[in-house]
């Protein structure tokens, strides 16, 4: 099973790839934005994808869209700031499967992408 | 910008602390900007748009941004962390602040400068407040500088 995280805080980055059970996945990729997300997922798609929503160049639901256009199954957990329900609604919509609302500890962070994976 | 929304990011901020760094931070009295100058190696900016214009600003010493990355299991000597972290805790305080402004709060990506709050640039007639907090034996100040836009 393949791995993207997509934000632009590298602290979190490294925080959802240490906090993640590594064994799950045969490989980790990272992203700081969505335009990069799509360039990457598109030469070569991953199973499951962390995405943040307040980004640089192309935002997270812009970039949910385009990631499930080029592979409909791929599972996909917001981790976003915003607590609004209106943008976990919206996330929803537009294909991600989960959403955790940062900040997130360890236990959180493994339960919900663990939500994401049995749904 | 009134005493409300003030209590929203005062909880906003505890929250934080108490999420991430391990232990609660003691959050002082709010207090209106006026002269007082904020003190700290860095400074983490949202702009904000929508229903109220102006920007959120976390000030804070590489100090207490390495105690806190310590806290997190990072390695605390890279001033990349520490300047990615002060953006990351200004865009959550601001994120988490839409559970009760609703997404008419809009919040830009953060901009992170070396120095304090006095480097960001805030039109004279916004007013801001100033939340001074205490964690680890070290100060930190999240500065409002808020207008709400009339319907």
């Amino acid at each position: 099973m393949k791995l993207l995280i997509v934000d632009d805080s590298m602290i979190i980055r490294r925080m959802i790839e240490r906090n993640l059970d590594s064994s799950k996945f045969s490989e980790i990729e990272t992203a700081s934005n969505g335009s990069m997300a799509v360039e990457k997922f598109t030469a070569s798609p991953a199973d499951v994808v962390t995405m943040d929503i307040t980004m640089p160049e192309m935002d997270g639901l812009a970039c949910i869209e385009k990631l499930i256009a080029i592979k409909e199954d791929v599972r996909i957990l917001v981790v976003s700031a915003l607590a609004d329900k209106s943008t976990a609604v919206e996330a929803v919509k537009r294909g991600a499967e989960g959403f955790l609302l940062k900040p997130f500890t360890q236990e959180s962070l493994e339960e919900a992408f663990n939500e994401v994976l049995e749904d | 910008m009134d005493t409300a929304n003030v209590e929203i990011f005062i909880k906003g901020t505890a929250n934080y602390f108490t999420e991430i760094a391990g232990s609660p931070a003691e959050i002082g009295t709010p207090f209106l900007k006026e002269d007082f100058q904020t003190k700290g190696d860095f400074t983490g900016t949202i702009g904000i748009s929508g229903d109220q214009k102006g920007c959120i600003s976390f000030t804070v010493g590489k100090n207490m941004v390495q105690d806190i990355l310590s806290q997190m299991g990072e390695e605390a000597n890279e001033d990349q962390l520490v300047s990615d972290l002060v953006g990351e805790i200004a865009n959550t305080i601001s994120g988490n602040a839409r559970e009760h402004l609703g997404s008419g709060f809009m919040i830009s990506v953060p901009v992170v400068i070396v120095g304090p709050a006095e480097n960001v640039h805030i039109p004279e007639k916004l007013t801001t407040f100033v939340i001074p907090l205490k964690w680890g034996g070290h100060t930190a100040y999240l500065s409002l500088s808020l207008e709400k836009l009339e319907a």
